[in-house]
């Protein structure tokens, strides 16, 4: 009788540990869903039981994962190529494509199903959804494809909040798809912002990048032009039923800082930013950050003082 | 070799035992705290027109 899992020529380093199928779920991005589903559970004008709303965050949280971990599995000849993703769990040895797959496709299931369970099947069904898309319509079809691929990545990360309110509500109100809207619209600016004054390995990975294939001056303009999409969704969010004076003073300031500096990036040529070493670039990556955590967290408090009794 | 004896192997792999061992932990919590929410909060009792259909016709839905 032999054990078929032991394998005595592996080392220590090669050997898969917990945190290597932890790695798998993609932590850094789970912390985005984590928050964005919890601010659209709390917002939703229904009341959650703690421990439910708990599970429901986790599982959004876990289904995130699972198209993070089939998102690795697909694009693990890619991720061997870029130095960002060289060290990732698939292209580093530890954990083998198959065991990815199984990995993903259960946590999926496992995630979609409690989901459902603990609270409605509109929520699952969108969870389910979000999978979907972000596994076979972004990695395996449009990634490789198209230059907009990061808007449509950009899409696959918008629905958790979307998700948390359906999960409290069992309803898609225009407050949850202008939610979603805010994310799927930050993303393009937020990452050609990045991508103007930080050297991509894509290229040889054969991932079309706008910077690339159009031009940095190409770049500028879609991030001009989203940037004024955006502020019009936020603000408009603003004029729903999660938005109050806190989410519309944050919005107002924090979109006319951002469209200055879309206007800012958009105005200048590649001599300019060369010459000071992209601050322009850096500090509306930066303002990036800012904007859709303060977009989040204002919501979180206009519910919060609504649910006091303060507002 | 004895099974009470520490091989390397399992040196090597109790991280991943470790944790999938309080997974499983987690999982079976929070079955259980879903469960008992569920129960409390009413949403597995029978539906009121289910229990009168079976007492008011005195046995018979069709009341023969």
């Amino acid at each position: 009788m032999s054990d078929a899992s032991f394998d005595p020529t592996l080392t220590d380093t090669q050997e898969a540990q917990f945190g290597d199928y932890f790695a798998l779920l993609k932590p850094r991005v789970m912390t985005l869903v984590v928050f964005t589903a919890f601010v659209g559970l709390l917002a939703a004008p229904v009341s959650v039981h703690p421990f439910l709303g708990f599970c429901a965050v986790l599982f959004i949280a876990l289904g995130g994962g699972a198209s993070g971990a089939l998102n690795m599995w697909y694009d693990s000849d890619i991720d061997a190529v870029m130095k960002r993703t060289a060290k990732r769990p698939i292209p580093a040895g530890k954990v083998t494509r198959e065991e990815a797959l199984a990995f993903g496709l259960t946590l999926s299931v496992f995630a979609v199903v409690f989901l459902g369970l603990a609270t409605n099947w509109l929520a699952a069904g969108l969870l389910a959804f979000t999978i979907f898309f972000y596994v076979v319509v972004y990695t395996m079809w449009l990634k490789r494809l198209t230059p907009q691929n990061i808007v449509i990545g950009g899409a696959a990360g918008a629905f958790p909040p979307m998700i948390g309110w359906a999960a409290a509500t069992g309803e898609i109100s225009t407050a949850s798809v202008l939610m979603f809207c805010l994310t799927f619209l930050w993303t393009p600016p937020h990452f050609w912002a990045l991508a103007l004054f930080v050297r991509m390995d894509y290229d040889n990975a054969t991932v079309p990048m706008l910077t690339v294939t159009h031009g940095r001056r190409a770049t500028r303009n879609h991030i001009l032009v989203y940037t004024v999409l955006l502020a019009i969704f936020a603000i408009g969010l603003g004029f729903t039923q999660v938005g109050g004076p806190v989410y519309l003073a944050t919005a107002v300031v924090l979109n006319a800082l951002f469209l200055k500096g879309a206007v800012d990036i958009w105005r200048r040529d590649e001599a300019a930013s060369e010459a000071d070493n992209f601050k322009v670039e850096k500090s509306f990556f930066k303002l990036s950050l800012l904007y859709l955590f303060a977009h989040f967290g204002a919501i979180l408090v206009d519910a919060g003082l609504t649910r006091f009794g303060v507002l | 070799m004895a099974i009470t004896k520490e091989h390397e192997l399992h040196k090597r792999r109790r991280s991943r035992n470790v944790g999938l061992g309080l997974t499983l932990g987690a999982f079976i919590a929070i079955v259980f705290g879903m469960t008992m929410v569920k129960v409390s909060s009413g949403d597995f009792a029978m539906r009121p027109t289910e229990n009168s259909t079976v007492i008011d016709s005195g046995g018979s839905p069709d009341g023969d």
